[in-house]
């Protein structure tokens, strides 16, 4: 395939959308899929029928819509109205009134100039909830590999990196370095055989941006390896993904078949000298797999135990060699960034953070589901314009980000803006993505040892802070919890932490501590009030001593 | 006289679902690398991963048993014992803590007399408990019987279980 037959591709398909009156998209995102997204697809195909519209009017199932909580969604796509909650008497009625009527049906419409949607800004998601997950060619349509025909015929590698790096993107995994250097590093390094890695182990609990962009958008990722492979000179890529997400798979496998098939991955991909093949592996439930050293000794079917870095992987990855890992949403963002240019990208979000970031927001809050901002947004706006505040009317406690990484931000530190930097300095971490919203009837005590339970259980048991200090500082948040612990017991608590803390070997024990940490930091009360009193020792008139 | 050459060794029970196993491992031409994805194929079509057939694999793919058994152990997918007939996969994400899954944990422990993790000793009902199944806009959910159930109360899920207790016939194998 040429870059002129692509072109065709996109034209033809736009040609197709367009003999249609109404596109009517259902969310086929594992969200609404479990609320019955399919029974709503079987109604409105099923009416439409019934009416004789089947030749003018479309169903299809699009990636995540947003808005989670309120599934299974319905969008029509001609006049962007959105609905909620639409089961099968609702979709039959939306059939009904909307589209033969022309009448919008009032009430379970969702409006779509609210703050939830009116805040966001679409880089990532921009595809996601509005092409067929499953067609590449509506991906192209959309102006997909563009930015890989572009790299391949315009750009030399370098010049690809380089503007990776101007771009300012960093690693959207939670660590956040710069992905423009990375590429530099891999780059440089001299193997005949190098190789491109997704890290789609979300693992994180209560996030789950990633499977909604791999199953939404899942071209958009292969895009974005294959230019990554084209910028470092590897020519084999590796998606590593949960086994928890088996609709991503899916998506993926089919996305990969479609692109090898038009001559988009494979061999002399865009007619150029580039090949490029991409292969799923599957993980099997460990978290410590989302560390990068981890994640490639399971590619390579061992055991996923972290090793001690230098040597980092970009200089010895996979099979001794040069590796380049990122994570699903760097990826989603390389391509927009090669179509519109690095200066673009640097306007939006802060000089430090560009660009945009994906949460998935949860927890006891109204609006739950997936949203887009740009970075440096405070996290009043997210919370309470977006979110639309805390879902009982209860008061907001904190919002936890990075999972069993981060930390717990409370509610004087609403005003902060979301970027690496600023969440660093209240003890959190930007993490993948994952924010949950605690409110007054949450328990941060419970909060905080229940995050060490999961990184207790998650501890690869390679080394001895982290394997052994989890387990005891769990013992000492279970003791405190039920009202069995003295002020010393906090004191010890603190000291383990920073002992964990600074001498674990991989990023799981180094940030394991971390919620504790910011517990103590901002809920110290909550500790307090479940402390005893010391037990005195009084020596006895006899010499021995008695409580 | 010479036994016919095979390129991978056949499972002397006869049993046909090693011949499925087998292609998976030629597919990967049996390189040890590919131990995960053999043991998720063998997963996938034996149920559990049973000590045979850890060997087997072992030898297919030219491992140590201990290696391979290291890795069957060290991820959570895997199993090593058979699930009882239904199964309930409770969510223990963030989301779903926050929103109340401990109580459904703790009211499905009382009623099944086993903890998560576990099988009931009549092999009818295994409690599962999963890191986050990425719904946490339906939190509290719980997959059972492979159909996920948003926004689930602990009363909700007796019931559920109840349902099963009672009509253990008509449920099929």
């Amino acid at each position: 395939m040429t870059i002129e037959e692509l072109i065709e591709v996109a034209e033809k398909e736009k040609k197709r959308q367009s003999q249609y009156k109404h596109r009517i998209l259902y969310c086929a995102g594992a969200g609404c899929v479990s609320c019955g997204s399919n029974a709503t697809r079987d109604a409105l195909k099923k009416a439409l029928k019934e009416k004789n519209l089947e030749q003018e009017s479309e169903v299809l199932g699009t990636g995540c819509m947003g808005l989670c909580g309120e599934g299974p969604l319905v969008k029509i796509q001609t006049d962007d109205t959105l609905y909620q909650q639409v089961d099968a008497t609702r979709a039959t009625k939306i059939v009904e009134q909307h589209i033969v009527a022309g009448k919008r049906v009032e009430e379970n419409r969702v409006d779509t100039a609210s703050p939830f949607f009116a805040s966001q800004q679409k880089i990532v998601l921009k595809n996601c909830g509005e092409i067929n997950a499953e067609s590449i060619d509506e991906y192209i349509a959309a102006g997909g590999y563009e930015a890989l025909g572009k790299a391949l015929t315009e750009m030399t590698p370098a010049e690809v990196i380089e503007e990776i790096r101007k771009s300012g993107l960093r690693g959207r995994g939670g660590a956040g370095y710069p992905t423009g250097l990375k590429w530099g590093i891999v780059r440089k390094g001299q193997s005949e055989q190098k190789f491109v890695v997704c890290n789609a182990d979300e693992g994180d609990p209560g996030a789950f941006m990633d499977r909604s962009v791999l199953e939404g958008d899942p071209h958009r990722i292969l895009e974005g390896m294959a230019i990554g492979g084209y910028a470092v000179g590897a020519n084999q890529g590796y998606i590593y993904i949960r086994a928890e997400y088996p609709l991503a798979i899916e998506r993926l496998k089919l996305a990969i078949k479609q692109a090898e098939r038009m001559g988009l991955l494979g061999n002399k991909i865009l007619e150029s000298q580039f090949n490029f093949r991409i292969d799923i592996r599957i993980g099997a439930g460990a978290f410590v797999c989302g560390e990068e050293t981890a994640l490639l000794r399971s590619i390579q079917g061992r055991r996923g135990r972290p090793k001690p870095r230098p040597p980092y992987p970009s200089e010895k990855g996979l099979w001794g060699m040069p590796t380049l890992i990122n994570n699903v949403e760097t990826y989603a963002n390389v391509a927009p960034i090669l179509v519109n240019g690095h200066a673009w990208f640097a306007a939006i979000g802060t000089p430090k953070s560009t660009g945009t970031k994906v949460f998935a927001l949860a927890g006891k809050i109204r609006n739950t589901g997936l949203i887009e901002v740009p970075m440096g947004i405070p996290l009043r706006r997210i919370i309470f314009d977006i979110g639309g505040g805390t879902s009982e009317g209860t008061e907001f406690k904190a919002a936890q980000t990075g999972g069993p990484s981060g930390g717990c931000i409370p509610k004087e530190h609403l005003d902060l803006p979301v970027d690496y930097e600023s969440l660093a300095t209240v003890g959190s971490i930007m993490g993948s993505g994952g924010m949950i919203v605690m409110d007054s009837t949450s328990n941060m005590v419970d909060v905080a040892k229940y995050f060490m339970e999961f990184c207790v259980d998650e501890s690869c048991g390679k080394c001895v802070p982290c394997r052994v200090g989890t387990k005891h500082m769990h013992g000492l948040l279970d003791k405190i919890s039920k009202g069995k612990a003295t002020a010393d017991d906090v004191l010890l608590l603190e000291e383990l932490c920073m002992m964990v803390k600074q001498t674990s070997l991989c990023g799981l024990g180094q940030s394991a501590p971390n919620p504790v940490l910011s517990t103590l930091r901002f809920f110290r009360h909550e500790y307090d009030t479940l402390l005893k009193a010391p037990e005195v020792f009084i020596p006895s008139s006899d010499g021995k001593a008695t409580a | 006289m010479e036994a016919p050459k095979s390129k991978t060794t056949t499972h002397p029970s006869g049993d046909n679902r090693f011949k499925l196993l087998d292609r998976a491992i030629t597919k990967h031409q049996a390189k040890g690398d590919a131990l995960i994805e053999v043991l998720h194929v063998a997963q996938d079509i034996f149920g559990f991963l049973e000590n045979d057939l850890l060997i087997y694999i072992a030898r297919a793919l030219k491992r140590p048993l201990s290696q391979v058994y290291g890795v069957a152990t060290f991820y959570h997918f895997f199993r090593l014992k058979p699930n009882g007939k239904h199964t309930v996969v409770l969510c223990t994400g963030t989301a779903c803590y926050v929103k109340g899954a401990q109580a459904v944990q703790e009211a499905l422990e009382h009623r099944c007399n086993v903890k998560f993790g576990e099988t009931t000793e009549d092999k009818n009902i295994s409690l599962i408990s999963a890191r986050c199944v990425g719904s946490c806009g339906l939190a509290p959910v719980a997959v059972m019987d492979n159909q996920v159930v948003g926004k689930l109360s602990p009363e909700a899920a007796i019931e559920r279980i109840e349902e099963w207790e009672r009509k253990p016939e008509e449920v099929p194998a």
